[in-house]
């Protein structure tokens, strides 16, 4: 049991550092125009497909710098060219061109890299287990990814709070025309913030990428679990998307790991029923059939119990 | 008949509409265009036959796979060979079902606005399902435009047993057929002392967890299910969670029905995390699957399917291969069974002189017909499921003449049973002959 419980551990925390990469980029979009981007998973995929085509010619790590820096480029040029010009009409036309951005980028990959999953293969150095615990083997690779997001919370966070760049950023989420006052040029923080936010999920694509599997859908599948993350961190924070996004991992990781299930609790109750019932397949659920849902039903008990989120500061 | 025809081509411009909601499916509809026009030219009217499968999203390769092979087949088998018929072209016609059970009632409503009487649809067992019911109403209601369903590759075995229907005909082994192979091959292997199940949640998946159970316990008691699991299709990110289970249980082995994403996904979590273990699947093969597979797969994985890819017994289906691969150099021919389906329906339409699917589907009971693999099939009557020989392939690269995804690994067959054996007994199925 002892060994099921540390590699879910380790599991829930690789994947919760994997979705807090793309939750950070997020909500600090969120929080600087108040618009949540629904195309943001689709710079994820980008950010593998990119990684995959340039490791096929310059290997891995070429893949590692370039791709997320690709990237950025292209998300500080969609918020430039096409963000900017929607802004103006409001917060509805905003959304709408972030969803109908994310169908594009979705056909756009179909049409230049094809339907079928890439052989994006992670790299060889890494190729070996990290450590060896009751016979089940940890991959380096895996301990690189945690090396990795963990690295880029830190220096996330160190920018954001104790830099220059950081505390002008800062203002201008909250006081945009003081900053302007003041000679900042904001429109430039705000272009470079989207930079940023879409380059950290490229680097989340670049690495889940060879794990996770490089096909069209790969954005679909993590796309909602984000928003989920985001709104129980409370909008806008960032310490807040990192203990949900860990929350989550673990969560889902624990779930799968168990084997309890309703079969479980009705006989703690003392109840039986026949597999005739008309309800047997609600007596036969089992946590594992639903680990994939939990992370909404956590959403709906966090906004009936806490709508700010967990640490969330927006007061109505 | 100009009325009809009036309509014919109105509906064709409402399909036009809709079909340029996706560059890819406006790219087919420019080429079915053409070959209507072309057609016209040349002489009558073609014989329209659509492929209904997901075109996007998360099974969207598979589904593009299987339409490039019906295309091909239908242009290198026919059309180049001046139609059917005498003179009419088959004109296949894209339509994305999105893998979902309520897409398939709108596209199957589109294809029957265009007078499409053929339908081919295989992946999901969920979506052939659906598609059945909307099917047989549909005939009931509208005696002389009946439609067919050419199930190709959904093997929940209901379709042929409890739900059977005039109107479906299935030309890939059920489930439980394929299973009973499996589970013999496991059976025979003495190193197997317990076996990991783990399915996609949904009906295909049951049918395999509850059938390998079944015949595992009949043939081998001894052996222990160390897990039964299912997982929701296609919403899995990470499947290194099951495997760390799957390695706490002890299992020898590991059977899955999983596809698509699911496949890869699950193969590449179980090698990624050293568990060395076999793994027998349905569908662990091609459409970039094999080539992520690639060296670390070798000898462990294996699948159950019909008409073997190494060695391939016939010139005519390597010949078939060469020209496939020469049009369609990153795809591969991964289901001859499209193939197998296409040759016996135009032969019914030419036994019959007629595209009548009452008249095709009569012809097409009992039909004895031989692959250009060599294979012979058979399509029983009572229930219109197909029987043909079977084969279990390991995943690897050596002895692979035409290998998958260019990656030089393949599959090599290394155990093939017999049509007789493969027969299962009709079971439950009372089907509704419909009255001409």
């Amino acid at each position: 049991m002892l060994e099921v419980f540390i590699f879910a551990t380790l599991n829930g925390l690789v994947t919760g550092l994997l979705l807090f990469m793309l939750a950070s980029g997020l909500t600090l979009i969120f929080s600087m125009m108040g618009v949540l981007n629904f195309a943001h998973a689709s710079f994820y995929m980008l950010g593998a497909y990119f990684a995959y085509s340039i490791s096929l010619h310059f290997g891995f790590w070429t893949g590692l710098i370039f791709a997320p820096i690709i990237v950025g480029v292209l998300g500080a040029l969609v918020e430039r060219y096409g963000l900017r010009r929607v802004h103006q009409h409001g917060h509805v036309a905003e959304l709408v061109f972030t969803f109908g951005l994310a169908f594009l980028i979705e056909e756009a990959v179909q049409f230049f890299w094809g339907a079928d999953t890439k052989n994006y293969q992670s790299p060889d150095l890494l190729d070996f287990p990290l450590f060896t615990l009751f016979g089940q083997e940890f991959p380096a690779y895996r301990g690189f990814m945690i090396g990795i997001s963990i690295t880029i919370f830190i220096s996330l966070y160190y920018v954001l709070t104790k830099s220059r760049i950081g505390i002008i950023i800062q203002a201008a989420l909250t006081h945009p025309h003081t900053v302007s006052n003041l000679g900042h040029n904001v429109p430039l923080i705000f272009m470079g913030v989207f930079g940023v936010g879409t380059a950290l999920a490229g680097v989340a694509g670049v690495m889940a990428g060879p794990v996770l599997t490089t096909f069209p859908g790969m954005a679909v599948v993590l796309g909602s679990i984000v928003f989920v993350i985001v709104v129980i961190g409370g909008l806008g924070s960032l310490a807040g998307a990192f203990i949900a996004s860990i929350l989550i991992g673990l969560l889902q990781s624990y779930a799968i790991a168990s084997d309890l299930g309703m079969p479980d609790l009705l006989n703690i109750l003392g109840i039986e029923f026949s597999r005739d019932h008309p309800l047997t397949d609600l007596w036969t659920l089992t946590l594992p059939q639903i680990a994939p849902i939990l992370p909404f039903l956590l959403l709906v008990l966090v906004l009936i119990f806490r709508p700010t989120g967990l640490m969330g500061k927006r007061e109505q | 008949m100009l009325s009809a025809d009036d309509n014919n081509s109105k509906n064709y411009r409402e399909n036009k509409k809709l079909a340029m909601r996706t560059p890819q499916i406006f790219r087919y509809f420019v080429l079915s265009i053409l070959l209507v026009f072309s057609s016209y030219t040349l002489s009558q009217e073609p014989v329209r036959i659509a492929f209904m499968d997901p075109l996007t999203g998360a099974f969207a390769s598979i589904g593009n796979s299987g339409l490039k092979q019906l295309q091909f087949a239908a242009d290198y088998l026919y059309n180049s060979k001046g139609g059917i018929l005498g003179g009419r072209m088959i004109e296949i016609v894209p339509l994305d079902n999105k893998q979902s059970p309520t897409e398939s009632q709108l596209q199957f409503r589109r294809a029957v606005s265009g007078g499409i009487q053929y339908i081919f649809q295989g992946n999901g067992s969920a979506v052939a399902n659906a598609l059945n019911d909307a099917i047989n109403r549909h005939n009931r209601r509208n005696p002389g435009q009946e439609v067919m369903q050419v199930n190709y590759s959904a093997v929940d075995p209901i379709l042929t047993e409890e739900n059977c229907s005039f109107w479906h005909f299935r030309w890939d082994a059920h489930a439980n057929m394929k299973l009973n192979i499996l589970t013999d091959y496991i059976a025979a292997n003495e190193g197997i002392n317990s076996v990991y199940i783990i399915g996609q949640d949904y009906s295909f998946g049951q049918v395999v967890s509850d059938t390998s159970i079944e015949l595992l316990r009949q043939k081998r008691p001894d052996i222990k299910i160390a897990g039964n699991e299912f997982h929701p299709i296609g919403q899995v990110k990470d499947f290194t969670p099951y495997v760390t289970k799957i390695v706490a249980s002890g299992a020898d082995a590991v059977i899955t029905g999983n596809y698509g994403a699911d496949m890869v996904s699950l193969a590449r979590s179980i090698i990624d995390n050293g568990l060395d273990i076999p793994i027998y699947t349905f569908y662990a093969a091609y459409d970039g699957i094999t080539a992520t597979l690639g060296e670390d797969g070798k000898d462990r994985i294996r699948l159950i399917h019909n008409e073997t890819s190494n060695p391939i017994p016939t010139e005519q289906r390597k010949e078939f291969y060469r020209a496939f691969k020469a049009a369609n150099p990153n795809n591969d021919v991964t289901q001859p069974r499209i193939t197998n389906a296409l040759m016996m329906i135009v032969q019914a339409m030419e036994e019959t002189q007629s595209t009548d699917p009452y008249d095709v589907g009569l012809a097409l009971e009992d039909m004895r017909f031989t692959t250009i693999g060599g294979d012979e099939v058979w399509m029983r009557g009572e229930d219109h499921q197909v029987f043909q020989s079977l084969h279990i392939s390991v995943h690897t690269d050596e002895g692979v003449e035409f290998d998958a995804d260019n990656s030089g690994f393949g599959l090599y067959t290394e155990y093939s049973v017999p049509l007789e054996e493969t027969i299962v007994p009709v079971n439950e199925c009372r089907m509704r002959r419909p009255r001409r």
